[in-house]
């Protein structure tokens, strides 16, 4: 169910598009819905689709087309690291592997045990000149050392906000 | 600031401070092009003098903006003007810079383009990632309907635009301009049979200009300041300055905007302080994972579309990555393929089942099982794919593959070295398959 400000944000996001291409709006409704548990429900999908005048099948195959809506539960946090052509040439593998060991989740990405954090290995974000670089729920941290992450986890750990953690670096 | 450019034509933020600020903008001749173009110029004579200022696409294909924007129908309503700000190509980071610190230039040069072919609503189509990149802008775009250069009768001439900004959701294939139309449209983002061209029946089947962020970036120099002005920069077929994201194996990564022509050496060596360590060139990827990749012995090949294609690679989106002597050429083509391998949309079989052979064959040669065997293989499944794919993605997929071939089979060779060829051909590639 559409809360009252949901409900307010679709009707804004609808206005950018013709009153007969309301489909148009399947993406930016999508990432509204995501919010809620930071992953899709057969329920927030059903929204969706009734919001726009779209069949839910239609929406699923839009979610499964791109990378970022998941269906399955994640972390608070989603941890994306580049580890892309031009990042990997300065060291951004390995920089992604010692830090899921640092985080206790093998050296190939997952959730931690709290469920605060999913670690990823992603393509490149175009912050490829400020390697190794990451995204954490899409905001930007970049040319990091391993202290700094560090930082940047333990500070989120803490519960300080993710904005307030991302004006620093 | 390199040596050849007093003053950047689009990375004005490099030389003025705040100029995401609307105020410092305007100080700067900011809006100033645009006030030109609604009081003195019909919108022809825009299309007409950036057809003859000469800027070319700077997204990848190169093709003459003003040249597009003829090709848009006068009587069919309305227009759309599209942004492409899908930037995902590896490598690339140039129209992210613009978009959250210069933003207004972009915003100015989608209004004097809209205003050219008769747009009076416009989309800026950003990748999903790019959700921190649309803060900057969208203050911008609220900005500037306060101080009347967007909304309705812009500045009393009657013209009238409205920008929007639109996020996509993380696939590299919407950078494909009928890709991104279906993805606005809240489709898959697969590219389009074409024709009927964007030009013609574009967004909402309407007639649609989509240009890159930097291209649009350019126009408002060319109005304010004229061709001759222009032209002073880059060669005569590759006039004006393009913005070139150099990284990888160098000590200072980052853009530089140089005039077109500008040689590649003086990209490395001047702006980029030269390779780490000192090391040599080994290879040189132009134009981001969709390169053909240049020996190092290619540094002084000139920046310019014709140059770069004479060398045997192309400009591209100018996202020049480094390879140095340190790094292993068959592990750098199989960090390519991981990608596009993760990128093909699925829509035509040559790139689906080619990019899906393409990593198998790699990953079995880097892991060190891979034999000679395998190495042509590598060759048969580019040849199959080339000339076959439904887009352009699948065609990027060919020419890395091939130079680093041709640049690198020693090193192929030697991964392979010892390693007897399977008595029964594939079958393992074939499990891994099924
Ligand atoms: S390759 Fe990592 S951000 Fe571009």
């Amino acid at each position: 169910m559409w809360s009252e400000k949901e409900r307010q944000e679709l009707d804004k996001i609808l206005e950018k598009y013709p009153p007969d291409r309301k489909m148009s709006a399947v993406l930016p409704a999508l990432y509204v819905v995501q919010r809620r548990k930071n992953y899709l429900t057969d329920d927030d999908i059903k929204d969706v689709a009734e919001a726009l005048d779209v069949t839910v099948t239609h929406v699923h195959s839009v979610i499964g087309f791109y990378t970022l809506f998941r269906k399955e539960p994640t972390g608070k946090y989603m941890v994306q690291v580049c580890t892309d052509l031009p990042c990997a040439l300065r060291g951004a593998e390995d920089f992604y592997h010692r830090l899921c060991e640092r985080m206790e989740i093998g050296s190939h990405g997952g959730t931690t045990d709290d469920d605060l954090f999913t670690v990823e290995g992603v393509v490149c974000i175009a912050a490829c000149d400020k390697a190794p670089c990451m995204q954490i729920n899409l905001e930007f941290f970049e040319s990091l050392t391993d202290d700094q992450i560090d930082e940047v986890i333990k500070r989120l750990r803490q519960g300080e906000s993710l904005t307030a953690v991302a004006a620093n670096y | 600031m390199s040596k050849v450019l007093d003053r950047h034509l689009i990375f004005r933020h490099r030389d003025i401070e705040n100029i995401q600020n609307i105020d410092t903008y305007i100080k700067d001749d900011g809006y100033s092009a645009l006030k030109k173009a609604l009081k003195e110029m019909k919108p022809v004579d825009v299309t007409n003098e950036v057809k003859s200022a000469g800027l070319r696409g700077r997204g990848g294909a190169g093709f003459p903006a003003g040249v597009k924007w003829s090709f848009i129908p006068k009587d069919i309503f309305p227009k759309y003007v599209v942004v492409n700000a899908d930037e995902s190509e590896p490598g690339t980071f140039k129209d992210r810079e613009i978009m959250e610190k210069n933003p207004h230039l972009l915003l100015e040069g989608i209004a004097l383009c809209a205003y050219a072919v008769g747009a009076s609503a416009s989309y800026i189509y950003g990748r999903g990632e790019f959700l921190s990149t649309f803060r900057p802008l969208q203050q911008a775009i609220d900005d500037a309907y306060k101080h009347g250069f967007l909304g309705e009768n812009i500045l009393g001439s009657g013209f009238s635009l409205d920008i929007r900004l639109h996020l996509g959701a993380g696939a590299y294939i919407c950078g494909e301009e009928t890709a991104l139309l279906n993805s606005l449209e809240g489709l898959m983002g697969q590219p389009r049979n074409r024709p009927p061209f964007p030009a013609v029946a574009g967004l909402y089947a309407k007639p649609t200009v989509i240009n890159n962020v930097e291209t649009l970036s350019g126009v408002p120099y060319i109005i304010l300041n004229g061709i001759d002005a222009y032209r002073k920069y880059g060669t005569d077929r590759s006039p004006g300055t393009k913005i070139f994201s150099l990284s990888g194996r160098v000590n200072r990564p980052g853009n530089y905007e140089l005039p077109l022509g500008t040689p590649l050496r003086h990209l490395v060596e001047e702006c980029g302080g030269g390779v780490i360590d000192g090391k040599q060139v080994k290879g040189i990827l132009p134009s981001g994972a969709a390169s053909s990749i240049m020996g190092g012995d290619k540094l002084d090949t000139h920046l310019d579309y014709e140059s770069m294609v004479e060398a045997g690679s192309m400009l591209g989106s100018g996202s020049v990555i480094i390879l140095d002597e340190t790094i292993n050429g068959v592990w750098a083509a199989k960090k390519n393929i991981d990608f596009f391998r993760h990128e093909s949309c699925g829509k035509c079989s040559p790139c689906r089942e080619g990019t899906h052979w393409l990593k198998s064959v790699y990953t079995k040669i880097v892991d060190g099982h891979g034999t000679k065997q395998d190495v042509d293989m590598l060759g048969t499944i580019i040849g199959q794919m080339e000339g076959n794919c439904f887009c352009p993605l699948g065609e990027f997929v060919v020419p890395g593959v091939r130079t680093s071939l041709g640049l690198y089979m020693d090193e192929y060779l030697e991964m392979v070295a010892g390693n007897e060829e399977a008595s029964q051909p594939q079958k393992d590639l074939i499990h891994t398959f099924f």
